[in-house]
């Protein structure tokens, strides 16, 4: 047995697992070794599920004794913390749900199970998904594995930092602005946002409900292939779950590059783009075009509104989700209330952190008489705009393509002194949140040491498009496969 | 758009928050930053346009009324702050 499994690829894994070269129990030993050395000092995890994750492991050892294993039996994984695990700690980074033990598994969690994975435990990510450094959990931020003075991310940080600490070779994450792809982006993993509707929302804590989508992280095309398999499908127990049946991506993947025509938007290359990553991601549309794409210029007139417009709806639909913390039913409930609204007002006060309070507070605001007009209704207006913007795009290229992020990875701590100023970097990922279409961050170069990535943007239900367009770059090219050194 | 430390309060209430009166203004301080980025909305023209609420377009599913699962009362009240006889406990409402 190698001491590098946590280098290899899932279908590598997979193979070693059916070749009896080390067992599903061995392989999860070795991840929560790895675990037990390193996130003392990474912070991605908030609950580590020892036992569990070796039971887990005994039964995919039993099904590869039986011969009924699949592709993703006894590999390990880690789920955000904001997905529902039965009899498992499900915290969502709040101390509102510090001691919730969820009664029920998300159906993401459930057909993952099914499907023979093996759970580690639960990734640390920003409070109730709101934030985009990881900073806003209330159990201290996870670290960038490449700079642990940087942020990984968010708000799925704990997620991208496992994967790329090598704590697990895949994670599940929820992407509502950009939550999967901008952590995937700063640790150097790809990392893909479905189109909504295509992963069942049933048992992920809802922040925005028109907006949230499950999503997931690896470190190739290939591997993500092989997870959303497993975790995209109708769920009848979501309303808005999509009847759309679910292609084989492995199989997807295959589909040529040549004669595939790639929109490259001038808006995503405007001011606010830091040179070095512009030139990263300029340099991948290059690689693009000798792989025989076809790049062509075009323009999203109206996507310079996306993040006023994103921060009108998801704090309004968060106002109405997060409603249902009240102190009663489950969660934090404040000392000896005087009433019954000191009850409420109090066990809110307590256990929501500061930002998940302001968001509140705009989406109480933003949907207040008088006010309703002049912001809820005039964002759901602009926010149709945005989605025509890209209907009109579609209908004469293939993909987009763009940077992930303005920069690189920051320094933890140094956008925390106004909001807006960290909003503001969700510019280039909020927009597919709110046209529901499905976008992938993928690694295109190094930056003074850290990574950066680039973004593919698809039609609705053009999941296999884009892993097969990142997979053709990830046969050329090699920037997926540079790992930190904690992972080496 | 900007709002005061009373705007804060009275948003507050309404969303049951209990904020500490030295927070709110900087709560009102913060808020307004936001609602001063948002306020670019206004610059758009959309006369005529039909506001999207959801991003695809579908028609809301009808399912059976039947029943498919039970409700395990006793596991779910477990998790409450308080719980008694099947019920949840609430300060006392009506004197």
């Amino acid at each position: 047995m190698t001491n590098a499994l946590h280098t290899l690829s899932v279908s590598e894994l997979a193979q070693g697992l059916r070749d009896k070269s080390y067992s599903a129990v061995e392989l999860a030993e070795h991840f929560l070794a790895r675990i037990k050395a390193h996130d003392g000092h990474i912070n991605a995890l908030i609950t580590c599920t020892e036992n569990e994750a070796l039971d887990d492991a005994r039964r995919a050892d039993a099904a590869l004794a039986a011969g009924t294993a699949g592709a993703l039996t006894g590999i390990p994984l880690v789920h955000k913390d904001i997905f529902l695990t039965e009899g498992v700690r499900t915290t969502c980074a709040s101390r509102m749900l510090d001691n919730f033990v969820a009664p029920f598994d998300a159906t993401v969690v459930a057909k993952l199970k099914q499907a023979g994975v093996v759970s580690l435990g639960k990734a640390n990510m920003d409070e109730f998904a709101m934030g985009s450094s990881n900073e806003t959990s209330y159990y201290g931020a996870s670290r960038n594995p490449w700079d642990a003075e940087r942020i990984a991310g968010g708000s799925s940080g704990g997620s991208a930092a496992a994967v790329a600490a090598g704590f697990a070779p895949l994670a599940t994450g929820t992407d509502t602005g950009g939550s999967v792809r901008q952590p995937a982006a700063l640790t150097g993993l790809t990392g893909l946002k479905p189109t909504y509707g295509r992963c069942s929302r049933w048992g992920i804590v809802a922040f925005a409900s028109s907006l949230d989508q499950a999503g997931g992280f690896a470190r190739s095309a290939e591997d993500l292939a092989l997870m959303l398999g497993a975790m995209a499908g109708f769920d009848p127990k979501d309303s808005t779950s999509a009847q759309q049946d679910v292609p084989d991506y492995l199989a997807e993947l295959a589909q040529p590059l040549a004669g595939i025509k790639i929109g490259r938007p001038r808006e995503f290359f405007a001011a606010g783009l830091d040179a070095a990553t512009g030139a990263a991601v300029d340099a991948a549309i290059e690689q693009y075009r000798q792989l025989g794409a076809e790049i062509v210029d075009i323009s999203l007139p109206n996507v310079g509104l996306s993040v006023p417009t994103y921060y009108v709806v998801a704090p309004a639909e968060a106002s109405s989700n997060l409603a249902r913390f009240d102190g009663v039913r489950y969660g934090h409930r404040a000392d000896s209330p005087a009433d019954l609204k000191d009850l409420y007002s109090r066990s809110r006060g307590e256990g929501f952190g500061r930002e998940v309070q302001r968001r509140i507070m705009i989406g109480a605001y933003v949907l207040s008489h008088g006010y309703y007009d002049a912001y809820y209704l005039q964002a759901q207006k602009v926010r149709q705009l945005i989605a025509a913007d890209f209907e009109r795009a579609f209908a004469d290229v293939d993909l987009i393509i763009g940077p992930t992020t303005p920069t690189p990875a920051y320094k933890l701590g140094e956008k925390n002194n106004d909001p807006v100023t960290m909003y503001l970097d969700d510019i280039y990922t909020v927009s597919a949140n709110l046209a529901g279409l499905p976008a992938l961050s993928a690694p295109c170069g190094m930056v003074e040491g850290l990574p950066v990535g680039m973004q593919l943007i698809g039609p609705q239900f053009a999941e296999g498009r884009l892993l097969a367009a990142t997979h053709a770059y990830q046969q050329a090219t090699d920037w997926h496969l540079q790992r930190a050194e904690v992972a080496q | 758009m900007s709002l005061d430390a009373d705007q804060v309060r009275r948003v507050a209430e309404l969303a049951r928050l209990a904020v500490d009166d030295a927070e709110l203004p900087v709560y009102a301080q913060e808020l307004s930053s936001i609602l001063n980025m948002v306020d670019q909305l206004q610059s758009a023209n959309t006369e005529g346009v039909e506001p999207m609420a959801h991003p695809l377009n579908m028609v809301q599913r009808l399912r059976a009324d039947a029943v498919t699962e039970k409700p395990d009362r006793e596991a779910f009240q477990a998790l409450a702050p308080q719980a008694e006889g099947g019920h949840y406990l609430v300060p006392r409402v009506i004197e």
